[in-house]
C-alpha cells in the first residue's frame, strides 16, 4: 500500500527524537510542499527531489560527521522530502542512513530505495543491508550499474511478489551501458530505472526519457550536480534573468528545475553534507517549473558558461 | 568493467576529503604518543640508509615489515576500511608484504650497494621519516593528522622502497611490489582528492621504477665503452 505524505506526522516523529532542535526556527517554518510526480505502474506520488547518500554519507564512525548527517536527514523530511538512495558499494552510508533513521524514531514518510551490487549472493546482501537500515522490507531494490541484473532482477521480482519489495529498478550512472539498459527496460516490467541527467549531460532524452514514458518506468536522476563538478562550474556565474520567474535563486535550483520538469523524470537524488543545501534543494522542486522552451534556454545558458 | 574507459580516478573516490582528513586525525590522537618512538624509529632508519651496514639494513627490513603489519592492523581494518571497502582487500596484502620483509631480513646480505642507490635510498628514508609528518601540519591540519612511518601505511611504504634500494635486485624486485602498488593506488586516491601528498608518492613509486632501469643503462654504456675496437680487415 502506498505510503502517504504527512508532513505532521514528520514534524512530530523529527521533535521527538530531538533532531528538529537543531534546526533554526525560521527553517521549521511552514514551507511550501516539494512537488509530487506519479510512479507510473502504481500511480503512487512521490516528492521530485530525494536525498542521494553517495560520498556525503559515507563517514564511517566519526560522531560529528554522522550528527551532520541526522541534521541533513532531519532538514530533509521536515521539508517534505521523502526518498532516501543508498548502496552497498557507499561504504559507511548505509549504516549511517540506518543509524540517522532510528534518531529520527523511523520517519514514517520515507520511501527507502537500495541496490543490490554483488556477482555472487544478491539475497543475503540484500538481507544485510536491510539490518543496516533497519526497516522492515524496502520500497525500491536496484540492480546496482546492472552488476549481474538477470541474476538479480529474478531475486528482485520474486521478493515483489512475495510481498517483500514494493518496486524494482535498475541502475546506470554517467551515460554508460545505455544500450543495455535500453534492451532491459523494452524486456522486463521495471518500475524505476536510475541514470544520470542534467542540463549538460542530456543523452538521456534521446531514447531513454522517451521509452520510460512509453513503458510507464518511473526515472530516478542520479548525479544531477555531475558530483559537485557542475555546480562548481558555475559558482560565481551570475544567474540568468530567466531564473527570477522561476524562483530559482541559485544554480543547483536552476539545475534541479530542469531536471524534474521534464514530464518522464520522477525524482531526482542530489547527495549533501549541507541542512541549507537539502532545504534548497526541495525548495526547488516547491517553485514554479520551467516549460521546454524555458528548459531549452536553462541548457543553452549553461552550456555557455 | 564494461566501458572501463569512460571511468575516471574521482569515480572511485568513495569519500570526501574531509572524511579522510578527520580519520587521520581521529587515527593520530588514539595513537599519542606511540608517534614519538616512530619518528625515533625513522631517523635510525635514515642512520641505517647512511651507513650501508649489511646486519643493520636486515634489522631495519625486519622493522619496517613490523610497520607494514602494524599499518594493516591499525589503520586499513582497523579505520579506512570503515570508509573504503578496498582498505579490506589491501589489508592482507599489507599483512604479506610485512611478512615477507620480515623472512628475507633473516637472509644474510654480504654487501650494500653504495654511492647513488645508498644515497636515493637515504633521501626516500629522510622523506618519508621526517618530512611527510610535517604536511598535514603545513597544509593547515591538526598535528594529530601528521602520518608518521610504521604506524601510517603511506610514509612506510615510501621508507621502504628507499631501503630497498640497499638489497640485491633480486630481494628488492619481490619486495618492491606491494609498496610500487600502494603507492600508485593511493597517489591516484590522494591527487583526485587534491592532496599535495599525491606528488610524493607518486614520485617516489616513479624513482624507484627508474633507478634499476638508470643502472642497466649506465651497465650497458661501460660494457660498450670497455670492448676493444673491432679489428681492420684483413
Amino acid at each position: 500500500m502506498p505510503t502517504t505524505l504527512d508532513r505532521r506526522t514528520v514534524a512530530a516523529g523529527l521533535l521527538a527524537g530531538g533532531a528538529a532542535a537543531a534546526l533554526p526556527r525560521a527553517a521549521r517554518a511552514q514551507a511550501p510542499a516539494p512537488l509530487a510526480k506519479t510512479i507510473p505502474s502504481t500511480e503512487e506520488k512521490i516528492p521530485a527531489v530525494g536525498l542521494g547518500t553517495w560520498i556525503t554519507f559515507n563517514v564511517g564512525d566519526d560522531a560529528d560527521l554522522r550528527k551532520d548527517c541526522v541534521a541533513v536527514m532531519a532538514a530533509f523530511f521536515e521539508a517534505g522530502g521523502r526518498m532516501i538512495d543508498s548502496s552497498p558499494m557507499y561504504g559507511s552510508a548505509q549504516a549511517v542512513v540506518g543509524a540517522g533513521l532510528k534518531a529520527l524514531e523511523n520517519p514514517k514518510p520515507l520511501f527507502s530505495a537500495e541496490k543490490v551490487w554483488t556477482s555472487s549472493d544478491g539475497p543475503a546482501q540484500i538481507e544485510a543491508t536491510r539490518k543496516l537500515w533497519g526497516v522492515p522490507r524496502f520500497d525500491l531494490l536496484q540492480v546496482h550499474n546492472l552488476l549481474n541484473w538477470e541474476a538479480h532482477l529474478d531475486t528482485l521480482f520474486a521478493m515483489k511478489d512475495a510481498g517483500k519489495l514494493r518496486y524494482v529498478g535498475v541502475t546506470t550512472s554517467e551515460g554508460r551501458r545505455h544500450g543495455e539498459l535500453e534492451k532491459i527496460m523494452a524486456a522486463k516490467p521495471l518500475d524505476f530505472v536510475q541514470l544520470t541527467y542534467n542540463p549538460v549531460d542530456r543523452e538521456a532524452e534521446r531514447r531513454l526519457l522517451p521509452l520510460a514514458r512509453e513503458r510507464g518506468v518511473a526515472v530516478i536522476v542520479n548525479r544531477p550536480f555531475q558530483q559537485g563538478d557542475l555546480t562548481g562550474r558555475l559558482e560565481g556565474q551570475p544567474l540568468p534573468a530567466l531564473a527570477e520567474p522561476l524562483g530559482g535563486t541559485t544554480w543547483a535550483q536552476l539545475i534541479l528545475k530542469f531536471i524534474v520538469s521534464h514530464p518522464a523524470v520522477t525524482c531526482a537524488i542530489p547527495a549533501t553534507t549541507r541542512v541549507d543545501h537539502v532545504r534548497e534543494n526541495l525548495a526547488a522542486a516547491a517553485g514554479p517549473l520551467p516549460d521546454e522552451s524555458t528548459r531549452a534556454k536553462i541548457a543553452a545558458e549553461i552550456a555557455k558558461l | 568493467m564494461s566501458e572501463w574507459w569512460t571511468y575516471r580516478p574521482s569515480d572511485f573516490l568513495l569519500f570526501a576529503p574531509r572524511t579522510y582528513y578527520r580519520l587521520l586525525e581521529h587515527y593520530g590522537a588514539g595513537l599519542w604518543p606511540w608517534q614519538i618512538a616512530a619518528l625515533a624509529a625513522g631517523v635510525a632508519l635514515l642512520a641505517v640508509a647512511l651507513r650501508g651496514r649489511p646486519g643493520e639494513v636486515r634489522l631495519g627490513l625486519a622493522l619496517l615489515g613490523a610497520g607494514w603489519i602494524a599499518a594493516a592492523w591499525l589503520f586499513l581494518w582497523g579505520r579506512l576500511a570503515s570508509i573504503a571497502w578496498s582498505a579490506d582487500y589491501a589489508a592482507p596484502a599489507f599483512v604479506a608484504q610485512g611478512a615477507l620483509m620480515i623472512l628475507l631480513a633473516a637472509i644474510p646480505l654480504s654487501a650494500v650497494p653504495t654511492s647513488k642507490p645508498q644515497r636515493l635510498g637515504a633521501s626516500a628514508l629522510l622523506v618519508a621519516a621526517l618530512a611527510y609528518p610535517l604536511l598535514a601540519p603545513a597544509m593547515g591540519r591538526p598535528w594529530a593528522a601528521a602520518e608518521v612511518l610504521l604506524l601510517f601505511p603511506d610514509p612506510t611504504a615510501i621508507a621502504t622502497l628507499g631501503l630497498l634500494a640497499l638489497l640485491p635486485t633480486g630481494r628488492r624486485a619481490v619486495l618492491m611490489i606491494a609498496p610500487l602498488g600502494w603507492c600508485a593506488f593511493q597517489g591516484m586516491t590522494l591527487w583526485t582528492m587534491g592532496a599535495p601528498e599525491a606528488g610524493v608518492l607518486l614520485g617516489a613509486a616513479v624513482v624507484a621504477l627508474l633507478l634499476p632501469l638508470a643502472g642497466s643503462l649506465r651497465r650497458r654504456d661501460r660494457a660498450a665503452r670497455d670492448r676493444p675496437p673491432a679489428s681492420p680487415a684483413a
